[in-house]
């Protein structure tokens, strides 16, 4: 039922989360899109982002058109990289927790970061195709940096494994069952590289977990994530401005409305 | 099968400000010029849509493909030299106008003091200032027999700038153009460094202050101070670059043609000359000779080093005897500073690659080191060229690195943070150096180039020196938190630090002791010359294009004195 009018569902939850500041982390799934009967009901067409571009305002450029509101464009959400909604679910609640939604504005999954997360894994990022990954492979020092033959998104979906496998060993639950403190006991055992994964250290999928969620947060919307440019706007970044010159010699903050490099065939 | 084309009067070897300039004079001149550049044509028209930080920023949309070629790094000769596997420390440019495409533009000169380091420190703290570890050498050259190649480069650029910095050498002319914007965040730091007795002066920028046409008839436009330079094109054709005055001035000689996708491999040696290079078509893997009267390697420092390596043109450095001159020298930069947070909000967001302001106070020789354990020192700047908000997200000591108060304390200062930094000179070391790999190879098969370097004691002393004297402008700058970096420790080749890589292929007046003469001819093939921050003996406390482009003039009068008269220029 959620999947025929989901659009229109989560765009009426989403306002609801942005209201009661009391609701609960299980609600927050709800409410964010992500919930879990819209998820395994059998997929997520059209799911969270759909939503959130479809604004008010709508002002978010979505994905793949030149600069057309997206009220209008039907544009449609889904899953290029991961394969289950568990695993998706996971990865979106470990951003939530990284980049937490709080009065100041919307957190990583109202911010569409795990889309744009899941684009990137599928594509020239998650294949490490600028990369240098000849062998042989060995150990490295820390300052010689990245040493892995592992390509990131097989880095994300052993991370995501392993996030499961110790919410398992620990609390006997699913990771997104966890409460939020739990979650970051198991977060904060990758960063501090307790966790023992192969190929990879545990610290450095924490560090590409981390890197990634920020980069989802404030990259330009035509990526995916940072919707409605509330990244920026809680930032204060006006994002794409043509020129700063007749304000850049003023002694005040200027306030500047935020634009997209995608506005600009408006 | 090789095909062998045409020969050439010049051929040179990557198409960025040096390729460019050694083309726009040589063509002038009536001379054949080819430039082989490895990546793509690129100009203006691309940058429509650069305001985008995730591409180009962090995804390194203008840098070079390491899945192609990359270097080995190592710390020290005990570890094992392992693959530069993505970019980090420094970034590596490919395509035309090279790294002078997404430069910032601050643009120096050199000291005085540089240029004859060695001679000026013994003379004023004997011979023993530094351990004979420091290979530190005179460049062969004076700034003085460099000033005039210095004008030429400023007045091709169109560099703004005011002559008030009192520690710099004289200058033939004034700046081309007036000084940037002064804005209210430049002005608190020169309040603070003016009541603490020194000398603020605004920084010399290639992103234009007016619009202006350079000697050879380009125009320039005049920066909008949109905030996006390092690492970005400019889409208004305001931060002067390669591809907007050398390489259309070449051209309009119709002596000058740039093959793109070519990647040059190899340098081909007979006796006492080169003949040529070896290339290979990027697209088809094709192979090609390009012989030429004079070959002109105007690639990074990284791969004139590696070239000459491959092709064994020179002798290698063996840290061990101290033997050899290529791959020697290799020196880097260190970047002490401290960051103040404010209440109040700054546009931090607006700016230019080289707006900024500048004290020279404790920068090379101004200031006494009878009583210190280092050389030289740091120009100390604040600058406002643009935050951004992915790499971008400053807090306080203290602060978890994620969550709640993360986010609070990242967002809260991203406009409220206000740095004073130094570039600090960085002395050669014997044990770093350049040499090539003996296991990693690029994708033609060729031995990749080993970095072994790592911060020395000089380094440390010096970093913690200029850290006191940052950390003391933003206490006077009224910041109510003020953080200071931490020490040096060992050199990390994954966070971005700077791409002001020098060394390996040095210039100087004796070919026991450096690879080229003053006018960059190669001291073992008399039609070869080699150009960049390569030829610096050490690095100075500045950003080095400015002196790049000053040898890059130097040199092309060598090549075009050579192609009439032949023989050895030094």
């Amino acid at each position: 039922m959620y999947i025929q009018n989901n659009q229109l569902f989560n765009r009426e939850v989403h306002k609801m989360a942005g209201k009661d500041k009391n609701f609960s982390r299980r609600d927050f799934l709800k409410t964010s899109g992500i919930a879990t009967g819209a998820l395994i009901g059998g997929g997520i067409i059209g799911g969270l982002i759909g939503a959130n571009t479809n604004k008010q305002d709508a002002t978010t450029t979505a994905p793949g058109t030149s600069g057309e509101t997206s009220g209008s464009t039907g544009a449609v959400r889904g899953l290029t990289f991961f394969k289950t909604t568990a695993e998706f679910e996971a990865i979106s609640q470990a951003t939530e927790r990284i980049f937490p939604e709080d009065d100041l504005g919307p957190g990583a999954i109202g911010l569409g970061v795990p889309y744009f997360i899941d684009g990137q894994l599928a594509g020239s990022y998650g294949e490490n195709s600028k990369e240098y990954m000849q062998g042989p492979f060995f150990v490295g020092e820390p300052t010689q940096g990245y040493q892995s033959r592992l390509k990131r998104n097989e880095i994300f979906r052993q991370g995501i494994q392993l996030m499961e496998q110790e919410a398992q060993s620990r609390f006997e639950a699913k990771f997104v069952d966890l409460e939020g403190e739990q979650m970051d006991e198991i977060l904060t055992a990758f960063q501090e590289n307790e966790i023992k994964m192969r190929g990879v250290e545990s610290q450095f999928f924490f560090r590409l977990l981390r890197q990634a969620t920020l980069e989802g947060a404030y990259a330009d919307p035509i990526y995916g994530g940072n919707v409605n440019m509330d990244g920026w706007r809680m930032k204060g970044f006006p994002g794409h401005q043509l020129a700063y010159i007749k304000d850049i010699e003023s002694e005040d903050f200027v306030e500047i409305d935020p634009k997209s490099v995608g506005m600009n065939h408006k | 099968m090789v095909t062998t084309l045409e020969s050439v009067d010049v051929v040179t070897v990557g198409v960025g400000w040096t390729g460019g300039i050694i083309a726009a004079e040589c063509a002038k001149e009536g001379l054949k010029v080819v430039g082989l550049e490895r990546g793509r044509e690129r100009g203006t028209e691309d940058f429509s849509m650069v305001h985008d930080e995730y591409r180009y920023a962090v995804r390194y949309e203008l840098m070079q493909d390491l899945s192609k070629e990359t270097i080995t790094f190592r710390n020290n000769r005990k570890q094992r030299a392992l693959p530069m596997r993505q970019l980090g420390s420094f970034l590596l440019g490919e395509g035309l106008g090279g790294a002078g495409t997404h430069w910032n533009g601050q643009t120096w000169r050199f000291l005085p003091y540089d240029f004859e380091i060695k001679t000026m420190t013994d003379k004023k703290y004997g011979a023993n200032k530094l351990s004979a570890d420091y290979t530190i050498q005179d460049w062969g050259i004076t700034y003085d027999e460099l000033e005039p190649y210095f004008d030429r480069f400023e007045k091709t650029v169109g560099i703004s700038g005011e002559d008030k910095n009192p520690f710099w050498g004289k200058r033939s002319s004034d700046f081309p153009t007036p000084p940037m914007k002064k804005t209210a965040m430049l002005q608190r730091f020169e309040n603070a460094t003016s009541n603490l007795g020194y000398t603020p002066f605004m920084m010399p920028s290639a992103n234009l202050s007016e619009a202006y046409e350079n000697p050879d008839g380009q125009k320039i436009n005049a920066c909008q101070y949109c905030g996006f330079c390092e690492r970005f094109g400019c889409e208004y054709g305001a931060k002067t670059s390669p591809e907007i005055t050398v390489v259309p001035a070449a051209k309009e000689t119709g002596n000058y043609e740039v093959r793109f996708n070519a990647n040059v491999v190899e340098v081909i040696k007979e006796g006492d000359k080169v003949t040529g290079v070896r290339y290979y078509d990027t697209v088809t893997f094709e192979e090609f000779i390009q012989p030429a009267n004079a070959v002109v390697l105007t690639s990074y420092v990284m791969n004139n080093a590696k070239l000459l390596m491959v092709s064994d043109i020179g002798q290698q450095y063996d840290p061990e005897t101290g033997q050899g001159t290529l791959g020697k020298n290799y020196a880097y930069q260190i970047l002490p500073g401290a960051s103040g947070f404010f209440d109040e909000q700054m546009n931090t967001f607006m700016g230019a690659g080289a707006l900024g302001m500048t004290i020279d106070d404790f920068n090379g020789d101004a200031f006494d080191h009878g009583d210190l354990d280092f050389i030289h020192g740091a120009s100390i700047s604040s600058t406002q060229t643009g935050s951004r908000p992915i790499l971008s997200n400053p807090t306080p000591p203290g602060t978890p690195s994620w969550g709640a108060d993360f986010k609070r304390a990242s967002i809260e200062n991203f406009t409220r943070i206000q740095g004073v930094g130094g570039q600090g000179a960085s002395m050669p070391h014997k044990e770093n150096f350049l040499t090539l790999d003996g296991t990693y190879k690029d994708i033609y098969g060729v031995p990749l180039l080993q970095l072994n370097y790592n911060f020395t004691d000089q380094d440390r002393a010096l970093h913690s020196y200029i850290t006191e004297k940052a950390e003391a402008i933003v206490k006077e700058m009224g910041a109510k938190t003020v953080a200071a970096g931490g020490g040096l420790t060992d050199y990390d080749i994954v966070p971005y630090q700077t791409t002001h890589n020098t060394g390996g292929t040095i210039m100087g007046a004796d070919p026991d002791t450096s690879v080229v003469n003053n006018f960059l001819q190669h001291w073992d093939a008399e039609n070869l010359f080699v150009i960049g921050a390569g030829n610096f003996a050490h690095n100075g406390g500045y950003n080095p294009t400015g002196t790049v482009g000053a040898l890059a003039y130097r040199c092309a009068e060598g090549v075009i004195r050579y192609s009439r008269e032949g023989g050895s220029l030094a």
